[in-house]
């Protein structure tokens, strides 16, 4: 029996009979979305045009978009502006997150890469080094955090040991205190941890390439590299930018890791990090909020830049 | 019955059956007591508490907390503003009152017979607008840790200021290094942008007499030429008496070069005392403490005050036994059997001169002299805005420390932030 | 020229292999150490102590610890395929208006910065007074995991062919039997990877589990790693935070090993398809 055999009025009855069950389908799902993410957000928007304190999280009053921004003329005709979009800390933090995305993820993208290279060659072992890899991703990340601090440790640190023994530096560096290289220290453990991750989504990618490809481009004497740029990149390309987008994603909300590292520190102050602080720690509540939910408007805007300008087929309705 | 031959079931209805008993028959309650004390302190206040659960039926649940500070607070001011009743007391930390102080009981009735026998600085520290926030439970105040045989073999005295230590400890590194110790630094303290930098920097400032920051009065007066004075000398110390990497040391750091010998002078709490005493400790028997030195021409030293108290919950379900709890807690035999078994600074002064913690605890009477001199961090008159205003202050510091323009550049911009801070008032 | 360039690749491998292993190959031989020994630095072991590992069973509730988040992170596992299955098989074979919307609403979900909802969903725990249990975790734990199992498990649905579902519907299976008996056959290496995800995001939480749980028997091991302690306030007691994290984290290796052919399996197949 083929499709066709069904008649168009079952047909529209069976459609519709779909419709209904997807609806059920799809009831839990939001439900759960609702409760956990639509109504805290909803909360946090709400608080950021509040003057609302942790003292009390009812008696805030509304107050439109003082948190955000607003301005007032002194008697002598000169204007001051207030708000979060006119700190200079919130925009040290704006700052900081993009150049720790930016960097990180582009580092975690061309490593993950040459990994995921390596490991879809041949070779003896790679069951062991494919395992070996996924090793930092598996270690959770306040773990991580308290492993890399203790061996970045200025004083009793293997890092500072081992660059000390090989003649690199000629004094012991406190990577996470320095405002030069905490920076450094914060990505160099990022893209240990998630390294793995990225690897192992462009592995995906790469096995998907069809090996006849490979093997032509041998026999017509083509120089690896151009295969890889000619070839092997374009067929890629699409896992590639997905795996990108999570990763971004992640690493502009980056916490817990920076929280754990560098908690105090100026060069590493991102905005999740200075969102909480303000909220919970300075006791200016919705001006914390007001700062969370620039975060998540920034994010936003960024996925709908980023989906628009890679054509990334997301909602794969173009099929 | 079938049922009742399955032992375990047997076992579960049983054990169902008595808990349903014991809670009708008793009015016992539990209170829940929340607090960042770790490992042996655990143990030791499980034991205090078990005379008063004796007495009064009730039992004490402890909720353990990460020890770190910044994140006790976290969760507390949480877990208050959403009203949780799971937690009736909350041990506080000395600088919190004013910011919680909306969220507790006033203990100021409860405890009128018994307030006067403790240090009146302390009470005051927790009292906010004529409420009793919360009822002092051990104090804690930092010292001067040197090392005896270092000083002894280069024939150095003690240094009474902070002029004369940078000298001490730059004349014994230089010998030590000479002769192959390597990694041997003069001083180490905390000068990671956190809290503790806040402590150690008030203490320079202050004995330096460059005042508080902000104070009592809730005027900001951290731009003085003495206060400049002081950071510039700590400025001075670090990559030559002290690691370059003291700017990210908190306590541990610190207690970490020391314990392996690798320090002349350390600044840090009464913890390090008994740890620097332990059997594998390089420095064992090879220190000894004193109070902070003074600068300037300051005759007066001055140690950052620390400690800890007892605070119930507004929102506590059993106030009663929780108020009760906290009066036998901060009592004086209580706290005698802390000092006693747990190596806490009492807060009822008459301890000081108790003869049987003087012979078991002979390192306690001792920092009474450094207590006297305890200054308290300015959070009484910032009040909700004091973790702002220390934020402001670390920073500065640190970036003084480690590079970023002058003590004088950034202490002006300090006071500038902290006057646009302070508003119409604090 | 091919020896060098085989040798110039084995050390490649080995350099991958040595910066992956090395912290974690440190932190377990710092985990043997006690004493002033944790504060010099070598590079082999040089005592093997089961100090710190018997502390970390005597402090707390660790093998409590253990089992919550057990329990946490399957539960939260199965909660979020149950609901990933149904609902992608909705947003992936059914049409219907605003798929597309709904589509990227999800992926929005999985936007929200955590602080940015704590306040908000604390209130929500305690509103239906599950606070301090292991479902306020598992609940809380699903604004990461589902729209991120729904997504992929959307995309490997999509790229199934027509013809399978067909033929069941000619047979008059309902949505569901089509879903069981269709479905999840062809699904096992997408729902693997995905669980395992799913898994480790649950099992390494630790402001979520901080926050909405308030007592030891309640906790979740990142949260008891957080709050193991020396003697004294100060202490950082690294030679137990190494013990313990040795602990925690070799289930989850093994998981890895075990199931590592099935997670590259489960990506290929659908996972990142753009």
């Amino acid at each position: 029996m083929t499709p066709h055999a069904v008649t168009s009025s079952g047909r529209a009855e069976l459609q519709s009979q779909r419709i209904r069950a997807a609806m059920w389908f799809l009831i839990p799902m939001i439900a759960a979305l609702v409760f956990v993410a639509a109504y805290p957000l909803f909360r946090s928007i709400y608080f950021s045009f509040t003057d609302t304190s942790l003292t009390n999280l009812y008696a805030g009053q509304w107050i439109g978009f003082d948190n955000y921004l607003s301005w007032r003329t002194l008697p002598s005709g000169r204007t001051i502006f207030k708000g979060t979009l006119v700190d200079p800390a919130w925009w040290n933090a704006v700052w900081n997150t993009v150049r720790f995305a930016v960097v990180s993820v582009t580092l975690e993208a061309i490593l993950g890469m040459m990994v995921a290279l390596v490991l879809n060659a041949e070779f003896k072992g790679r069951g062991l080094v494919r395992a070996a890899i996924l090793i930092p991703w598996a270690i959770p990340t306040i773990v991580s955090a308290k492993m890399w601090s203790w061996m970045l440790n200025d004083q009793f640190g293997i890092v500072n040991d081992v660059l000390m023994n090989m003649g690199i530096i000629s004094q012991k560096i406190a990577w996470t205190a320095n405002a030069d290289t905490a920076m450094f220290a914060v990505l160099v453990v990022d893209i240990w941890k998630t390294t793995p991750f990225m690897a192992l989504l462009c592995l995906a990618g790469l096995q998907m390439v069809p090996k006849d490809v490979y093997e032509a481009s041998k026999i017509d004497g083509v120089h690896p590299i151009k295969v890889f740029f000619k070839i092997t990149l374009p067929l890629v390309k699409p896992a590639l930018m997905v795996a990108i987008i999570f990763r971004m994603l992640d690493a502009l909300r980056i916490f817990d890791l920076i929280y754990v590292l560098t908690p105090n520190s100026s060069a590493t102050k991102t905005m999740s990090i200075i969102s909480r602080e303000n909220m919970i720690e300075f006791d200016k509540f919705a001006y914390g909020s007001a700062q969370s939910t620039l975060l998540f408007t920034f994010i936003a805007l960024f996925v709908i830049l980023y989906i628009w300008l890679g054509k990334v087929d997301l909602g794969g309705d173009k099929k | 019955m079938t049922l009742m031959r399955n032992p375990i079931k047997q076992a579960i209805l049983l054990s169902i059956m008595a808990a349903s008993m014991t809670s009708i028959s008793a009015y016992a309650v539990e209170v829940n007591f929340v607090s960042g004390a770790v490992g042996k302190d655990i143990e030791v206040f499980k034991e205090l508490v078990k005379p008063w659960e004796k007495e009064t039926g009730n039992t004490v649940k402890v909720v353990p907390m990460p020890s770190s500070t910044t994140d006790q607070f976290a969760q507390y001011r949480l877990w208050l503003s959403a009203g949780n009743a799971d937690v009736d007391v909350y041990q506080t930390d000395v600088i919190w009152a004013p910011q919680l102080a909306d969220n507790f009981e006033d203990l100021t009735e409860a405890t009128k017979d018994v307030i006067k026998d403790h240090f009146p600085s302390i009470v005051e520290s927790q009292t906010v607008n004529g409420k009793l926030v919360a009822m002092p439970l051990f104090t804690d105040a930092p010292a001067l840790y040197y090392r005896k045989d270092l000083l002894e073999k280069h024939k150095l005295s003690v240094p009474k200021t902070w002029e004369e230590l940078t000298e001490t400890a730059k004349k014994v590194q230089e010998a030590e290094r000479a002769e192959g110790s390597k990694d041997l630094w003069g001083f180490v303290w905390q000068g990671n942008a956190y809290e503790g930098l806040t402590c150690n920097a008030l203490e320079w400032v202050k004995s330096f007499g460059g005042g508080q920051i902000v104070e009592p009065d809730g005027k900001i007066s951290i731009n003085n030429p003495k206060a400049v004075a002081a950071v510039d000398l700590a400025k001075s110390w670090v990559n030559t008496i002290s690691p370059p990497g003291v700017l990210s040391y908190g306590e541990e750091e610190a207690r970490g070069v020391w314990q392996t010998g690798n320090a002349v002078f350390m600044r840090n709490w009464p913890y390090a005392y008994g740890l620097g005493e332990a059997d594998d400790s390089k420095v064992k028997g090879k220190f000894d403490v004193t109070t902070l030195p003074t600068g300037g021409d300051n005759d007066k030293s001055a140690a950052t005050l620390g400690g800890w108290n007892l605070a119930v919950s507004k929102y506590a379900k059993n106030k009663e036994a929780a108020i009760a709890l906290v009066k036998f807690l901060a009592s004086t035999e209580t706290q005698k059997q802390n000092a006693l078994i747990g190596s806490k600074l009492p807060t009822v002064m008459s301890l000081y001169d108790d003869a049987d913690i003087k012979e078991k605890q002979p390192i306690i009477p001792r920092w009474k002299d450094v207590f006297l001199q305890a200054v308290p961090r300015p959070s009484a008159p910032t009040k909700v805005k004091y973790n702002e205003v220390s934020s402001k202050f670390w920073s500065a510091v640190h970036e003084t420390l480690s590079g970023k323009g002058t003590a004088a550049e950034n202490l002006e911009v300090l006071e500038a932030d902290l006057t646009e801070l302070q508003g119409k008032g604090w | 020229m091919k020896i060098v360039k085989k040798i110039a690749f084995y050390l490649l491998v080995l350099v991958i292999v040595v910066a992956s292993v090395f912290p974690f190959y440190y932190a377990v031989i710092t985990s043997f150490k006690t004493g002033t020994a944790l504060f010099e630095v070598n590079y082999w072991p040089t005592s093997f102590s089961l100090n710190n590992y018997y502390a970390v069973f005597e402090q707390g509730e660790f093998p409590r610890n253990i089992l919550n988040s057990v329990f946490i992170a399957t539960m939260t596992v199965i909660l979020a395929l149950l609901m990933a299955v149904t609902a992608s098989y909705a947003l992936a074979r059914v049409r219907f208006r605003g798929r597309g919307l709904l589509l990227m609403t999800i992926l929005a979900v999985s936007m929200f910065p955590q602080i940015a909802v704590l306040s908000g969903l604390f209130e929500m725990i305690r509103f239906i007074g599950i606070y301090n249990t292991p479902w306020a975790l598992i609940l809380s734990y699903t604004i990461f995991t589902l729209p991120f199992t729904v997504w992929v498990l959307t995309t490997f649905m999509r790229d199934l062919p027509i013809e399978i579902e067909e033929a069941a519907i000619v047979d008059g299976a309902t949505p569901w039997q089509i879903i069981v008996k269709v479905f999840l056959p062809l699904m096992w290496p997408a729902l693997v990877t995905t669980g395992l995800l799913a898994f480790i995001g649950a099992w390494n939480e630790f402001l979520f589990a901080l926050t909405f749980t308030s007592s030891n028997e309640t906790r979740t091991v990142p949260v008891a790693i957080g709050l193991l302690s020396g003697a004294t306030q100060y202490e950082t007691p690294w030679g137990i935070i190494m013990a313990a994290s040795v602990l925690v984290t070799v289930p989850i290796i093994i998981m890895v090993l075990i199931f590592q052919r099935k997670i590259v399996a489960g990506l290929t197949a659908g996972g990142v398809k753009g």
